[in-house]
């Protein structure tokens, strides 16, 4: 058994070094080929025709002035006749043409009537006892699901958990099929419980989804020493990549499928293509170089990327490109479910938690969306949980960077804060006094709250609510913690080693701007004894091996650890052809600094070049497989910590919150590349001032559509409202031995609710919604006003 | 502020002979002046000129790009940026919002930085345009780029040339900008990834290194 285990580090020539970023010279000079960037031969535009109406029947759909223009080469439809449409901006009709302009005329000549149905957008408090138990489940609903595209796994579940209202038979199986089932739902369907002739009546808006009771709350509230009460939420916000979704689809075969797309998930959309398009998944073939921005809003081929090689098929074949509008890829591509509770706490007077209660709701559109992990981080003792789900004309929610835990972090950070204010308690005294709750990462957590409180200077600086006031400037002290898994997924590596000493990597991975392709390198020259570059390494191709999509902080973990393997593989197979030529056994060898040497013995040593001479003909070819997942891991691990302080001054006459320094303290086991990695912490402290700050989806209620679907109204963060940042990564001792865990997730988890609770502290009084936009902040303050002159 | 503004001090009060209004005649003769009249181009009258009607159709058109001449058959309505990517291939200005809010599409045109999502192609016609595919030389990054680089001010990419450009065309006008002229002139550039520490630190090395 060979060993893989990282290199000690006295022995690390690269890994955990800072090394720049191997692809910044392409980005930085223009030279970087994205998806929307790539012009295939004889290219087509393609443009889709999108429902106005957020909930409607399709009653009529007239292409014909369409198919007439000229340059028009065909027109798809992509939901025909009768079909229901969920969202406002859903996809009814593509059409490609010779050029953009054209195409965009060609869309406009189709002509679709509507039959417009109620809709709900709205995320509001639900009604007191609003919320319904979802019954069996008809034909109708299984579609409606496909329709609102929720994940397999999902509709599996909703299936064992409710039943149905049908009896499955073949036809209902074959009909499922036609209607695009995986077998896997088929299959669930199959097995159900059949409820016959249950009420079909329309379902609620308002789904009980979670309910759960841990310990004894009654006990514990109504012997509490310290109750505390909040109202706390985060809207939902929209992924907003700059590079929107979209796809080139062509047929160089009448049977072979060619796809460039934007995509986290390069290995895994063959698969999701094959069963849309009634072909084998081996004859689609998907590539792509880099991606202007995913944050889990990337994964499958999407309804448009399907119609786009639909069309592309009409079209003779031709290289079709869809890629979303500003406005589409805002109102339908990406979208972080909203979360709002309704929380109780209670502690003894020294601070210690008792128990938690908490009605939440929230909305992940069409399907409901699930209860965020609450409460998060401390595991109280005693606990009384519900929520209720909103099914809502939103459009569908795709995971956001650290999916549910931003929402959680709010909720549940927010309220601790909250209950040290009532308790007079400095609030970093508040999480020491409750650390053990924190278990397993007690000790992290621990070590982490003192190194973030000297980082911002919290000692010095912190002040209790609203005593930090000087006219109309309020200043304010906060802070959150959070969690992740961040295992690294499957990611199957081949590494060759050439005769002439050239090495080569394949991999059916992505870099998504993280530093995947960095890692990878710094992982095999650091194995090899050779630079950098002097590898060369090929992914972004669903030819290469197979390997994870880039999501849930997973790449890292799954890369390294398999490129270690095959790099291991393939230097331990040239020293069994090298060590011949030394007179020594190959276990005697290593390489190092391009050499291949006996240890300790510095006089027999051969270049790189002249050990892969004998190789001979052939290349040595490692394939680098990870452990199976049911093992335990050994190059990776799971499980990380981290903490975020947040400075900020608000306005009290106009509201605005400034953030003025964020310190953010993070774990993630063994870094690989130490510049690239505090990059993700600081690009997520960025994204977190953006989303506590400016970021909401807003929707209408009339119309029921997106009122921000551009970048003017929907802010992001520019540079200007970007406090100082201060990045410490745990290192060293500790922390290294634990192998690589995943980082893209948690450090974008804190910041909201740490700005949260700096105003709150800043204010004197809660600001209960993020984002915390001036009207929000200037509403509390008046509440706070009214409280204390009616009192 | 934008040249084919109103002023609102002086309301449009009505329209020329032609039919054109003020507001349009401003517009046309900026284009006017850039696209030479062809035999048989229809035209209108306006302000007592006789200006050149181009399109709906497509157009012939030159421009002056990186120094070199690039000719197309473009409608009028095609912007400058669709024009760099779709007909040039020069990919590194990138389309993300489309109209003006993000600077992802930022080059210089004359001399000046101007969104090319925002600018008419046909307007843009003999009038040197510089985009970020300019900046490197004979394969060797700008000190700028180089900065950039080096101060790991970028993530997934796609907003970076645009703020290459912004940053070059500060650093050339003031070479140790002030906190507050930073951010005036990175105020028309966004990123999403959040790679605005990195280029804080760019911007500070050149300023001190020198471009």
């Amino acid at each position: 058994m060979p060993d893989y285990g990282w290199p000690k580090a006295e022995d690390r020539t690269l890994i955990g070094k800072r090394i720049t970023r191997v692809d910044a010279p392409l980005k930085v000079s223009g030279q970087a080929k994205y998806t929307y960037d790539t012009h295939r031969p004889g290219m087509l535009y393609g443009k889709i025709v999108r429902s106005p109406y957020p909930k409607s029947k399709i009653v009529s759909i007239d292409t014909s002035a369409a198919e007439k223009m000229p340059g028009v080469k065909a027109v798809h439809i992509i939901q025909k006749v009768g079909s229901t449409i969920h969202w406002a901006g859903d996809e009814v009709v593509a059409v490609a043409a010779v050029d953009e302009r054209v195409a965009e005329d060609a869309a406009r000549a189709v002509v679709i009537k509507y039959q417009q149905l109620p809709f709900f957008v709205s995320d509001a408090e639900p009604p007191a006892g609003a919320a319904e138990t979802p019954g069996p489940l008809s034909y109708d609903d299984l579609a409606d699901m496909a329709d609102n595209q929720l994940p397999d796994p999902q509709i599996v579940s909703q299936v064992q958990q409710y039943g149905i209202t049908f009896k499955p038979d073949a036809d209902s199986a074959k009909s499922m099929k036609d209607d695009g089932f995986s077998e896997s739902v088929i299959k669930a369907v199959a097995g159900a419980t059949v409820h016959p002739g249950a009420d079909s009546k329309p379902k609620s808006n308002f789904q009980k989804a979670a309910a759960q009771t841990i310990g004894d709350p009654d006990k514990t509230f109504s012997e509490a020493e310290v109750v505390s009460e909040g109202l706390y939420g985060i809207a939902a916000i929209t992924h907003c990549c700059l590079e929107s979704h979209g796809s080139i689809s062509e047929w160089p075969e009448a049977d072979k499928l060619f796809v460039h797309m934007s995509t986290q998930n390069v290995s895994g959309i063959a698969g999701q293509m094959a069963e849309p398009l009634k072909m084998p998944a081996a004859n689609i073939r998907v590539h792509q170089d880099h991606i202007g921005g995913g944050f889990g809003s990337k994964f499958g081929p999407d309804r448009w990327g399907i119609a786009t090689a639909e069309i592309s098929k009409k079209a003779g074949g031709k290289p079709v490109r869809i890629m979303l509008e500003r406005d589409s890829e805002l109102e339908v591509a990406g979208m972080r479910p909203s979360a709002f509770a309704r929380v109780k706490l209670a502690a003894r007077k020294d601070g210690t938690l008792t128990g938690w209660q908490s009605q939440s709701w929230g909305t992940g559109g069409p399907g409901g969306g699930g209860m965020p992990p609450i409460p998060y981080v401390l595991a109280i003792p005693n606990q009384r949980k519900e929520h209720t789900a909103i099914r809502t004309n939103q459009g569908p929610a795709r995971a956001w960077r650290a999916p549910s835990h931003p929402q959680a972090a709010a909720l549940t950070m927010c309220a601790f804060e909250d209950m040290a204010a009532k308790l007079n308690m400095d609030p970093v005294e508040f999480f020491l006094k409750n650390i053990e709750l924190a278990k397993p990462r007690q000790g992290i957590y621990s070590e982490e709250l003192g190194i973030a409180a000297d980082l911002m200077g919290w000692k010095q600086k912190w002040q209790p609510r609203g005593k930090n006031r000087s006219g109309n400037v309020a200043r304010g002290l906060g802070l959150s913690m959070h969690t992740w898994g961040g295992r690294g997924h499957n990611s199957d590596c081949d590494l060759t080693i050439h005769p002439d000493g050239s090495v080569e990597i394949k991999m059916g991975s992505q870099d998504l701007g993280t530093g995947t392709r960095t890692c990878i390198l710094i992982v095999a020259a650091d194995s090899l004894g050779i630079p950098m570059d002097q590898i060369k390494l090929l992914i972004g191709d669903s030819s290469y091996p197979v390997s994870g999509g880039s999501g849930g902080s997973t790449t890292i973990g799954g890369v390294s650890s398999s490129t270690r393997r095959a790099a291991v593989d393939a230097r331990d197979a040239l020293f069994a052809k090298v060590a011949p030529a030394l007179s020594v056994q190959p276990d005697q060898l290593e390489s190092v600094g391009g050499t291949v040497r006996v240890k300790g013995d510095s006089s027999h040593t051969l270049s790189w070049k002249e050990a892969c001479s004998k190789i001979g003909a052939m290349p040595i070819t490692a394939r680098g497989k990870n452990p199976d997942r049911a093992k335990p891991p050994d190059l990776t691990n799971s499980g990380v910590g981290g903490v975020q302080m947040a400075e900020v001054q608000v306005d009290t006459d106009t509201g605005i919150v400034e953030v003025k320094k964020m310190v953010a303290v993070q774990d993630c086991g063994l870094v690989i590349d130490l510049k690239t990695a505090e990059s993700q912490v600081y690009g997520a402290l960025i994204m977190g001032v953006s989303y506590a700050l400016f970021e909401e989806k807003i929707m209408d209620p009339v119309t029921g559509r997106m009122l921000n679907p551009n970048m003017e109204f929907y802010r992001l963060a520019g540079l200007n409202d970007i406090p100082e940042l201060v990045v410490h990564m745990m290192t060293g001792k500790g922390y290294d031995e634990r192998g690589v865990i995943g980082l893209g997730e948690p450090p974008v988890v804190s910041p909201g609710a740490a700005i949260s609770n700096a105003v709150a502290n800043a204010l004197g009084v809660r600001v209960p919604f993020i984002p915390l936009t001036p009207d929000r902040v200037l509403e509390a303050l008046n509440n706070q006003d009214t409280k204390k002159a009616g009192a | 502020m934008y040249d084919d503004e109103d002023d609102p001090k002086h309301p449009d009060n009505g329209h020329e002979r032609s039919g054109v209004s003020r507001r349009d005649f401003l517009k046309i003769s900026g284009i006017a002046a850039a696209v030479p009249v062809v035999v048989g181009t229809p035209t209108v009258m306006a302000a007592d000129t006789k200006l050149p009607v181009h399109g709906p159709g497509k157009v012939p058109m030159e421009f002056n790009i990186n120094g070199k001449s690039y000719k197309a058959e473009l409608e009028p309505r095609v912007t400058l940026l669709d024009a760099l990517r779709d007909q040039f291939e020069l990919t590194g200005s990138k389309r993300v919002c489309d109209r003006g809010e993000c600077g992802a599409c930022t080059v210089f045109l004359d001399g000046k930085l101007v969104y090319s999502c925002s600018t008419l192609a046909i307007a843009a016609q003999s009038r040197p345009i510089l985009t970020v595919e300019s900046i490197t030389t004979e394969g060797k990054l700008h000190p700028v780029q180089q900065a950039f680089v080096e101060n790991d001010a970028s993530q997934c990419g796609f907003c970076t040339p645009g703020f290459v450009v912004a940053c070059k065309a500060m650093l050339d006008q003031i070479p140790s900008p002030t906190p507050d002229e930073i951010r005036h002139h990175m105020s028309g550039n966004l990123c999403r990834c959040g790679t605005y520490e990195g280029i804080r630190k760019a911007i500070a090395q050149v300023a001190q290194k020198g471009a």
